[in-house]
C-alpha cells in the first residue's frame, strides 16, 4: 500500500491531481481552496507534473479554460469556493450539458454578505441545478480518494459528466491529516488514460455548442437527465472497484450505527465525524440514535437514503445552508420529496447550524435530538429551526 | 441534431448536442424568416458586386451575366444589400402568400 504520512488535506488533494497525471489546471486562488492550487503550481513548476498550468483572471475565466481544455481532449483539473463557485455560475451548466468530465475540487465555504471565509455548504447547495455529478468527502483521506475516483467517475464513457468534489474549507482544507497517500503507480493501475468520448479535432471536425432551439432544448435536457441518473451505476462500480484495489470503499449513503436507530441524524460532510462522535456518546447511555449522510449527492441516491432509514421513528436533518424566505434547509426539502408518497412515513425535523464556520458541537446535537425525540413520542413537527442563533427564529415573540 | 429528423427523440441526439456534420447549418432553411425580399433593377445595377460582399447569409452571388441573384431558401430579407447597393438599385418587395 502507499505511504502513510501526516498532510495538510489541501495539499494533498494536489498530490491527488498530480498522481492524476492531468494535463491542465486553470485556476484562481479563493481561501480556503488556495494550498491546493498553489502547490499543484509548484509540483508542475518542480517538473513533478507535466501539465499546463493557467492562471487565469478570475474563476468565471477559470471554468471557461477548464471546459476549453476538456473539449480539446485534455485531463483537467481546478479548485474554488464559495464566491468563487458562484462566479462560476453561469459555466458549470455549459461543462455539464456539453458533456465535459473533469474534476472540481470545493473547498466548502460560506457565500458573502458578510463576508465570510469559513466553512458551511451555503455555496455547493446553491448549484444543485448545474448537472455536475456531486460527491462529499468527511476527512482529508476521502478528499484524495475522491479525485482519483472522480475522474475515473467522470471519464467513464456511460457518463462523461464534470466532477464536484466537497470537502470542508478550514475544517479540512487547513487541517493535517494522517492519511495514505497511493503511489504515481498505483493511481496509473487504477485510472487509465483520458480517451475522450469526442474532442475538438482539425481532422475530426465537430462544433460543440450550439444553439437549441425550442423543438429541441426539451430533448436536450433530458439527454443531460438522463446521463447524470445512470451515472449512479457507474458510481458504484468505481467505489466497489477503488475498495477492493485499495480497501476503502465509499457509498452513496453512508451510515453510522443506524440499522437499530429510532432516531436518525442526517448530516452532510465534515461534521458527520463529529456526529458519529456524538452517537457513540449516546449510544453509551443506550439511547437509540444512528447517523446517515449522503457521500453521492447529484444523482440523489433516493433508494439508498429510504433503505437506511428504514425503521426509524424521526428523522433530524442537519442542513448548513437554508433558503431564505423558502422552504427551510435543501437536503431536508430533498429528503422530503424522497420520502413524499412513500409507505414509510417518517417525520422530518429540519435544523439549520453551522452556517459561516460556526462550530456545531455535542450541546447542538443534544439540543436537536431532544426536539426530535419529542416529534417521535407524538409533539407536533416544529417549522425548520436556525438552532444556534441568538434571539429566536423571526416570527417568534 | 440530426438533419434527417426534425422532431428528434432525446435518445438521437449527439452526446453534448455536438455537430458532427461540418456544414450541416445548410440544412437550416432560413429563407422562411423573410417578411419581405429584396427586388434588382438589372437596368440600375453596375455589377459592382458590393451587395454580395456585405451580404451576412451569403446568400448572394453573381450570375455568369454578371448580375447578383439571392438564394431564397436562405435569404432573410434583413435589407442590407438594399442600404450597401450604390445606385439605390434594389428594392423590398413584401412576401405575399
Amino acid at each position: 500500500m502507499g505511504e502513510r504520512k501526516g498532510i495538510e488535506v489541501s495539499l494533498a488533494i494536489a498530490e491527488a491531481a498530480s498522481m492524476c497525471d492531468v494535463d491542465c489546471i486553470a485556476a484562481y486562488p479563493i481561501t480556503p481552496q488556495t494550498h491546493v492550487v498553489e502547490h499543484l503550481s509548484e509540483i508542475v513548476a518542480d517538473g513533478e507534473l507535466d501539465a499546463e498550468y493557467i492562471p487565469v483572471e478570475s474563476e468565471h475565466a477559470a471554468m471557461s479554460t477548464c471546459t476549453g481544455c476538456v473539449a480539446a481532449g485534455a485531463r483537467t483539473f481546478t479548485a474554488t469556493a464559495s464566491q468563487g463557485l458562484a462566479l462560476m455560475h453561469e459555466i458549470l451548466f455549459i461543462a455539464s450539458s456539453l458533456r465535459l468530465p473533469m474534476v472540481m475540487v470545493v473547498a466548502n465555504r460560506s457565500l458573502s454578505g458578510p463576508i465570510s471565509i469559513w466553512n458551511d455548504h451555503s455555496d455547493v447547495m446553491t448549484e444543485r441545478d448545474v448537472g455536475w455529478v456531486q460527491i462529499f468527502a468527511e476527512n482529508g483521506q476521502e478528499a484524495f480518494d475522491l479525485v482519483i475516483q472522480g475522474y475515473k467517475i467522470g471519464e467513464d464513457h456511460r457518463v462523461t459528466l464534470p466532477v464536484m468534489v466537497h470537502f470542508d474549507g478550514f475544517i479540512l482544507s487547513h487541517v493535517i491529516e494522517p492519511m495514505e497517500m497511493l503511489s504515481r503507480k498505483e493511481v496509473k493501475s487504477f485510472l487509465p488514460d483520458f480517451e475522450p468520448i469526442q474532442r475538438l479535432d482539425v481532422d475530426n471536425p465537430i462544433s460543440m455548442g450550439p444553439v437549441g432551439m425550442p423543438p429541441v432544448y426539451t430533448e436536450a435536457k433530458m439527454a443531460t437527465e438522463g446521463a447524470l441518473r445512470s451515472s449512479y451505476g457507474p458510481v458504484v462500480e468505481c467505489f466497489d472497484e477503488f475498495g477492493k484495489t485499495f480497501g476503502r470503499r465509499y457509498k452513496p449513503v453512508e451510515t453510522y450505527r443506524a440499522e437499530d436507530a429510532e432516531i436518525i441524524l442526517v448530516t452532510m460532510g465534515g461534521i458527520s465525524e463529529t456526529a458519529m462522535s456524538w452517537v457513540d456518546i449516546q449510544r453509551d447511555k443506550g439511547e437509540k440514535v444512528g447517523l446517515v449522510r449522503f457521500r453521492l449527492w447529484r444523482p440523489l441516491p433516493a433508494d439508498d437514503f429510504k433503505n437506511a432509514i428504514k425503521g426509524a421513528k424521526a428523522l433530524a436533518v442537519v442542513d448548513r445552508h437554508f433558503s431564505p424566505g423558502g422552504p427551510g434547509g435543501p437536503v431536508a426539502q430533498e429528503i422530503k420529496y424522497v420520502l413524499y408518497g412513500s409507505d414509510e412515513q417518517i417525520p422530518v425535523v429540519e435544523f439549520v447550524a453551522g452556517l459561516g464556520g460556526r462550530d456545531v458541537t455535542f450541546e447542538d446535537f443534544d439540543k436537536m435530538y431532544t426536539r426530535t425525540k419529542g416529534v417521535a413520542q407524538g409533539e407536533p413537527v416544529p417549522p425548520f429551526e436556525l438552532i444556534q442563533v441568538r434571539g429566536g427564529h423571526y416570527g417568534e415573540v | 441534431m440530426t438533419r434527417q429528423v426534425p422532431n428528434p427523440n432525446w435518445r438521437d441526439l449527439a452526446i453534448g448536442c455536438a455537430v458532427t456534420e461540418p456544414g450541416s447549418a445548410k440544412y437550416n432553411r432560413t429563407g422562411d424568416w423573410r417578411s419581405s425580399r429584396p427586388i434588382w433593377n438589372y437596368d440600375k445595377c453596375i455589377k459592382c458586386g458590393v451587395c454580395t460582399v456585405f451580404c451576412p447569409e451569403g446568400c448572394l452571388s453573381m450570375k455568369p451575366d454578371g448580375f447578383p441573384i439571392s438564394d431564397m431558401e436562405f435569404c432573410k430579407g434583413c435589407a442590407i444589400c438594399v442600404t450597401e447597393c450604390w445606385t439605390g438599385c434594389i428594392a423590398m418587395e413584401e412576401e405575399v402568400e
